[in-house]
């Protein structure tokens, strides 16, 4: 098995892509509301990890 | 909006025959319940991101949970992180049968590897209840 050494950054923002991808999949009805809650998840978990992010660096003096 | 709720509540259980296949397919290979019921384009976009998060996990070293007693803590993150890991599926029994569960290493690539592995597990569970509505016809 090839191992991976990934960042914070690129190992967050992988996890938000997948768990957008299938939170967008298996909320809404229709594929148009899939595709915005999708970008919406997405667009939240970046919020997130930036928000977070600037905190910790800021907290930390 | 109550009422809704109320009539939504009172839905008998459909027949376990037409909710178990697509259900058990599903924790088997992710995706495989929504495949089983012709959503093809959705059932391949949960097999791509459940699969890729987990051999992500794997590839970061992540540690496999075992259930364990002992404190209340203990007992909650093993015993959970175990069920996590377990509802991948297939995934889950090939890594464990061809030996790639790993030992719990310090390092954040290897605890983010570890959070993958078992949020596969967990987002696995998310596409089991979609495709469970599906099959009982709550759902499109």
């Amino acid at each position: 098995m090839p191992k991976v050494n990934l960042s914070h950054f690129e190992a967050a923002f992988l996890f938000s892509l997948f768990a957008s991808v299938v939170m967008g999949v298996v909320t809404k009805r229709t594929d148009r509301d899939r595709l915005h809650y999708g970008l919406y998840t997405f667009g939240c978990f970046l919020l997130a990890l930036f928000g977070l992010g600037w905190l910790m660096y800021l907290g930390h003096g | 909006m109550v009422k809704e709720k109320e009539l939504q509540q009172k839905q008998p259980m459909p027949p376990i025959a037409t909710w178990f296949p697509p259900v058990a397919l599903g924790w088997l290979i992710p995706g495989g319940g929504h495949f089983l019921l012709k959503r093809n384009g959705r059932g391949a976009l949960l097999l791509v991101a459940v699969t890729s998060m987990f051999l992500f996990g794997l590839m970061m070293q992540g540690a496999m949970f075992q259930p364990q007693s002992g404190d209340l803590l203990t007992t909650l993150i093993n015993t959970g992180g175990f069920i996590g890991d377990i509802c991948s599926g297939i995934l889950y029994l090939l890594s464990v049968c061809f030996g790639y569960n790993q030992v719990d290493v310090a390092g954040h690539v290897h605890d983010y590897g570890t959070k993958f592995l078992v949020t596969a597990g967990l987002l696995n569970i998310l596409a089991m209840v979609d495709a469970y509505e599906i099959a009982a016809g709550r759902k499109d």
